[in-house]
């Protein structure tokens, strides 16, 4: 067996164990949901119906029990501390040592691509979706590292799978070498800055995502308090997310101004010119403008909280956009996608 | 809601620094220790409780706000405040990157110019329109310009304050020990054996740091009123410099951009193996430059193609892996240099860079006319097609005996021609197998009368194609090849197949300038984002305690410690703890507002 051959069934293997991690931490999350979402509820109700609670209008055992919940529902750390009895999380367990094994052989499967390329594993489409996922996979890996955020399991698999399936089955291009212009050593730092920029994004967004549906459970919007949302009770509180959310942001922000200062210079380099309005300059722009504007959201009064997050999923789908349609579509300098249309 | 005080809204998330430094400076307000509440409820409480009387007005006898009159300097002074306000900032942001947004869908002239003219075919209409407001155009618009105009104007009317504001606050020392711990998120309390004065230096010695000319914390030691000792530290001045950089960097980025273009001259000329050319405006195929650029300030030098070598994969598509030019380069005053120009690697000279954009096959091609002079001699370009470099060319050969008719060869050179139809397209782009493939037309070429035209396209408006039995007539030749001309025009000869590589000179003096600036954004950036902006505030006091068994009563040391940050600050309680375990030798901590830390397994 090849290199090449290798490393496509490695991403095949990969594929799978992902999915198996993601179903693995599905279950945890409507466990987590089932047994949080009895006291969340109470609490939920609590709070809307504390006026009524105060003039006494529910007696007994009701009343101690809400002010009961609701004092540690909304009590320092929030959710955190709401259940009692520990809840079984064997299936997180096993989410994360699938999903560290799926990352694992997603490595090898990024490893003997380039091994059989020889070069670099990022220059066209197929490899670039492919350390994108790993990317996010690793940043999950990471944080989870210094904090509890299996929560956000479930996604980033979910996210991985779906961007492997693509690769594989639309992407694909089989290993070799690059143009000229490609051959610079700004492919290893320009492409692969790029790649984790997106990575990081990717978990940002899906934290963006939580806070939003979470903090419209939590303001009684109809379709979320369906029982089918009961997991988001699981969920850290909307402001928890969305700190977890600014700070990945915050580093994927910094990272991308980079990947554009760096492809201007290899521009410059290659083309002789450091911008030229390509149209995938012209959506790094975008991405890198509607960022600039969700860090300045965060701070102005009245956007801060639901607004500034609709900014992290406007930009995640320029960030996309760029990847997939300006390739696909526009007939541009940056056309490395290797299909050939 | 910032007519009052732009300063104290912050450019970015980690400028918010600077909004607790404003408010210092600003006597109205009284001090309030943000980051206590979540992000959220803080901005609204902010946005309820600061409304501006300029802006809100009061309300008249009928209950409707009567607006103050402002008359034309305070109309300006608000239309000023308004546009360096977060919000309209924010505004402008979005419209920027939604007017970007056509530059991508539509062709543009600078990039794309034969898919504007398509454009304006197909849609004749609509184009017209688009044309007409710039959507051809759209990052030298008119409207996109206004944008990102106002946006720097905003820009620089919001960051001037602040760096004033900024400059002032790095002189100040850090604020007053608050008399009440209990509001602060963070917050630790120990006891200990050791004196007041040696837990207060202890204290000050870890908060300062190791570096001495460089401390961690900005420290300040006093005493209260019950005469306890305080200490009250600050850090992340930077978190505000950087963020002042950063924006200022982006100043200093259009600058430069602007001053290269004004400066700037951009060249393209194409060279043929054995040719060269001179570096001057005349010499070259295609100039432009900016406006304060003089034609005596280009460099005298001038080069020479000597050599081109390509190299392709041997598979089906045959994918390009190296393009090489080898050129020698002659200064005045300097001895005559070889030098090698590659994709990725241009060649500075004489200030200017140059760059390899292209490359093709111009065969040398000689034409006798019917008399047996020769009419033309010399390399043709041809311009690739595919990837296969099928390359289409026109000969125009000029009458040189009188009376004769001048002549037009079309057509398409092939470097490797399929041996079964040598009419096809090529099959491979080195020469394995190079055939010219033309067709022949005599009449006026048009060069006469002066009129500009283009040299890879014949106008046959004045001419006639020389048929046989109906159908045109098409010349294969090969290398070497002497093939007779229909008609009786003469012959035509192919000699050779030298490369022609198309080169681009660029001199761009802000380009250094452009890099500073840049690399100062990026840094200012990740300062500002990344610095923490931390305050440390501790009480120490002595007190008496009486031991429960021996029932003797000895002195014991109180730390009391709170910590306040910037923005969301995970590592807070880590500061205040270890601050105090250090001054003491142990700590006790209050819960942390982030994710819950990962429990050890």
């Amino acid at each position: 067996m090849s290199y090449a051959e290798l490393s496509t069934h490695l991403v095949w293997a990969s594929l799978t164990v992902l999915t198996v991690s993601m179903i693995a931490f599905l279950v945890d999350l409507t466990r987590l949901g089932e047994s949080r979402s009895d006291l969340a509820s109470v609490a939920r109700l609590g709070g809307r119906r504390k006026e009524l609670v105060g003039v006494g209008a529910a007696g007994g055992d009701l009343t101690a029990s809400l002010a009961e919940a609701t004092a540690r529902a909304a009590g320092p750390g929030g959710d955190g501390e709401v259940t009692e009895r520990p809840v079984n999380r064997k299936a997180a367990g096993i989410g994360m040592s699938t999903a560290t094994l799926g990352w694992l052989l997603l490595v090898l499967a990024i490893v003997t691509r380039g091994i059989a390329a020889g070069r670099t594993p990022w220059a066209n489409m197929y490899e670039f979706t492919l350390v994108g996922a790993c990317v996010a996979l690793t940043v999950f890996l990471l944080v989870s590292r210094f904090r509890d955020v299996r929560f956000l399991g479930a996604f980033v698999t979910l996210l991985a799978v779906l961007f492997l399936a693509l690769a594989q089955e639309v992407f694909f291009v089989q290993a070799d070498g690059v143009q000229p212009a490609l051959q610079s050593y700004w492919l290893v730092i320009h492409v692969g800055v790029a790649i984790t920029a997106a990575g990081i994004l990717t978990v940002a967004f899906v934290t963006s995502v939580l806070q939003l549906l979470r903090d419209s459970r939590d303001n009684g919007s109809a379709v979320l308090n369906h029982r089918a949302f009961r997991w988001l009770d699981a969920l850290p509180t909307p402001s928890q997310l969305e700190v977890l959310s600014f700070r990945l942001n915050a580093v994927g922000f910094v990272l991308w101004t980079f990947t554009l200062i760096a492809g201007s210079i290899w521009a410059e380099h290659a083309w002789g010119r450091y911008w030229g309005w390509d149209p995938k300059e012209v959506w790094t722009f975008i991405v890198w403008v509607v960022y600039a504007g969700y860090l300045h959201a965060r701070t102005t009064r009245g956007w801060s909280g639901r607004r500034a997050a609709y900014f992290v999923i406007v930009g995640y789908a320029c960030v996309i956009f760029n990847f997939t349609g300006v390739n696909l579509i526009f007939d541009g300098k940056h056309s490395y996608s290797g299909l050939t249309s | 809601m910032n007519e009052r005080e732009p300063a104290a809204e912050s450019r970015t998330a980690g400028a918010a620094g600077a909004a607790q430094i404003a408010e210092q400076g600003d006597e109205r307000r009284p001090y309030r220790p943000e980051g206590i509440d979540d992000a959220f409820v803080a901005h609204d409480e902010d946005g309820a409780t600061t409304a501006p009387p300029a802006r809100g007005g009061r309300p008249g006898a009928d209950g409707a706000p009567v607006m103050p009159k402002l008359g034309w300097k305070g109309t300006l002074r608000w239309m000023w405040r308004q546009l360096t306000s977060m919000r309209v900032a924010l505004m402008l942001l979005m419209l920027l990157a939604v007017a970007a947004v056509p530059g991508s869908i539509l062709p543009q002239q600078s990039i794309d110019p034969s898919g504007v003219t398509q454009y304006l075919q197909d849609n004749p209409t609509a184009g017209k329109i688009l044309d007409k407001l710039g959507f051809f155009d759209v990052f030298s618009s008119v409207w996109f310009s206004a944008i990102y105009i106002l946006l720097f104007v905003s820009l620089v009317g919001c960051i001037v304050p602040r760096a004033v504001a900024h400059t002032k606050a790095l002189r100040q020392r850090p604020p007053k020990t608050p008399r009440r711990f209990d509001r602060f998120p963070a917050k630790a309390h120990a006891t200990t054996a050791t004196a007041p004065d040696a837990v207060v230096d202890a204290a000050v010695r870890h908060l300062r740091g190791r570096v001495r000319w460089l401390p961690t914390f900005r420290v300040e030691t006093g005493t209260d009123a019950q005469g306890r000792r305080t200490v009250s530290a600050e850090r992340g001045y930077l978190r505000e410099s950087g963020n002042i950089l950063f924006h200022l960097s982006l100043l200093g980025l259009l600058i430069a951009i602007g001053t290269g273009q004004v400066l700037h001259y951009r060249a393209q000329v194409i060279v043929s193996e054995g040719h060269g050319f001179a570096n001057s405006v005349v010499d070259y195929d295609t100039f432009e430059s900016g406006a304060f650029w003089r034609a005596s300030s280009l460099d005298p030098f001038s080069m020479t193609l000597d050599k081109f070598t390509s190299e392709f994969t041997t598979t089906a598509t045959a994918e390009p892996r190296n393009f090489t030019a080898f050129v020698t380069v002659r200064q005045p005053g300097a001895p005559e240099k070889a030098e090698k120009i590659r994709v990725n690697h241009p060649l500075d000279v004489g200030g200017a860079k140059v760059y390899l954009q292209g490359n093709g096959y111009a065969p040398n091609i000689t034409v006798k006319d019917a008399k047996g002079e020769v009419a033309y001699s010399g390399p043709v370009v041809f311009i690739p097609q595919d990837t296969n470099y099928t390359s289409q060319g026109v000969v125009k050969v000029p009458d040189v005996s009188a009376g004769l008719d001048q002549i037009g060869l079309v057509g398409f050179l092939l470097p490797t021609a399929a041996s079964d139809d040598p009419t096809q397209a090529s099959i491979y782009p080195q020469p394995l197998n190079p055939m010219l493939v033309l067709n022949v037309w005599h009449g006026n070429l048009g060069l006469d009368d002066g009129t500009p035209q283009n040299v890879y396209r014949l106008d046959t408006s004045d001419m006639t194609e020389s048929t046989k039995d109906g159908k045109p007539v098409t010349l294969t030749i090969q290398p070497g090849q002497t093939v007779k001309l229909p008609d009786g025009l003469g012959t035509v000869t192919f000699d050779s197949l030298p490369r022609y590589v198309a080169l681009d000179l660029r001199y761009d003096p802000a380009l250094t300038w452009i890099l500073v600036f840049a690399l100062g954004a990026l840094l200012g950036l990740a300062l500002s984002l990344f610095t923490p902006r931390r305050r440390v505030w501790l009480r120490v006091w002595s007190e008496d305690v009486t031991d429960d068994e021996s029932g003797e009563t000895r002195p014991r040391t109180v730390i009391d410690a709170a910590g306040l940050a910037r923005g969301d600050d995970s590592g807070l309680q880590r500061e205040v703890d270890g601050v105090v375990e250090s001054a003491a030798g142990t700590g006790s901590s209050t819960a942390s507002s982030n994710l819950p830390r990962k429990a050890p397994r």
